[in-house]
């Protein structure tokens, strides 16, 4: 699924106009963007939480050519899955 | 600082001109939504921020850390955040 399925979806379930849904759902991920810029983190109960992560960087080499490079320090999001979103993915 | 449902909430209230109980509505049916397809072992990309794919792990020999006892870790499936290099160039400044 990506995101105009996922806006396709809400429009059908909400009885909302495309352009409304669209709406929505970029200020939804708009604003866990903002707050991951930021350095802040983000909870969402029930479906998991984001947090930077900072890593250092490390002299690096290319696998190919066996080059050394320099990989600079960097932020990431780490995204833990919530507790309801892990248990009802994991039955098979 | 913490961003939760709640202030999101807020932010669609304020951007869509919708009232608060229909926007808690619009938020918890996008997390259906999501949850529901992931349940399905379907992935879900956001174009921009990142994908939410569903992983298979493989049965594996495991150890518990604290005793050292040999147990099996049984298969499973779990969800992983693949970031978006968009998002990454946003949260690392370059944006």
């Amino acid at each position: 699924m990506n995101k105009s399925q996922l806006i396709e979806a809400l429009a059908k379930a909400e009885n909302l106009a495309l352009k409304k849904a669209e709406e929505v759902v970029n200020t939804v991920f708009g604003d866990m963007e903002k707050a991951l810029a930021n350095g802040e983190r983000v909870e969402i109960r029930g479906f998991g939480s984001f947090k930077i992560k900072q890593y250092e960087g490390y002299q690096g080499r290319n696998p190919k050519t066996g080059e050394i490079i320099n990989v600079s320090s960097k932020r990431l999001p780490f995204f833990k899955v919530g507790k309801e979103l892990k248990e009802r993915v994991d039955i098979v | 600082m913490s961003l939760t449902k709640a202030s999101i909430v807020d932010s669609i209230c304020n951007h869509s001109g919708c009232s608060k109980t229909q926007s808690i509505d619009l938020m918890e049916s996008i997390l259906k939504t999501i949850k529901m397809t992931l349940e399905s072992g379907e992935d879900v990309l956001i174009s921009g921020f990142g994908k939410f794919c569903v992983k298979e792990k493989k049965e594996r020999r495991g150890r518990n850390p604290q005793t050292g006892d040999d147990l099996m870790l049984g298969s499973r499936r779990v969800v992983i955040f693949k970031c978006s290099f968009l998002l990454k160039d946003k949260i690392n400044g370059k944006g």
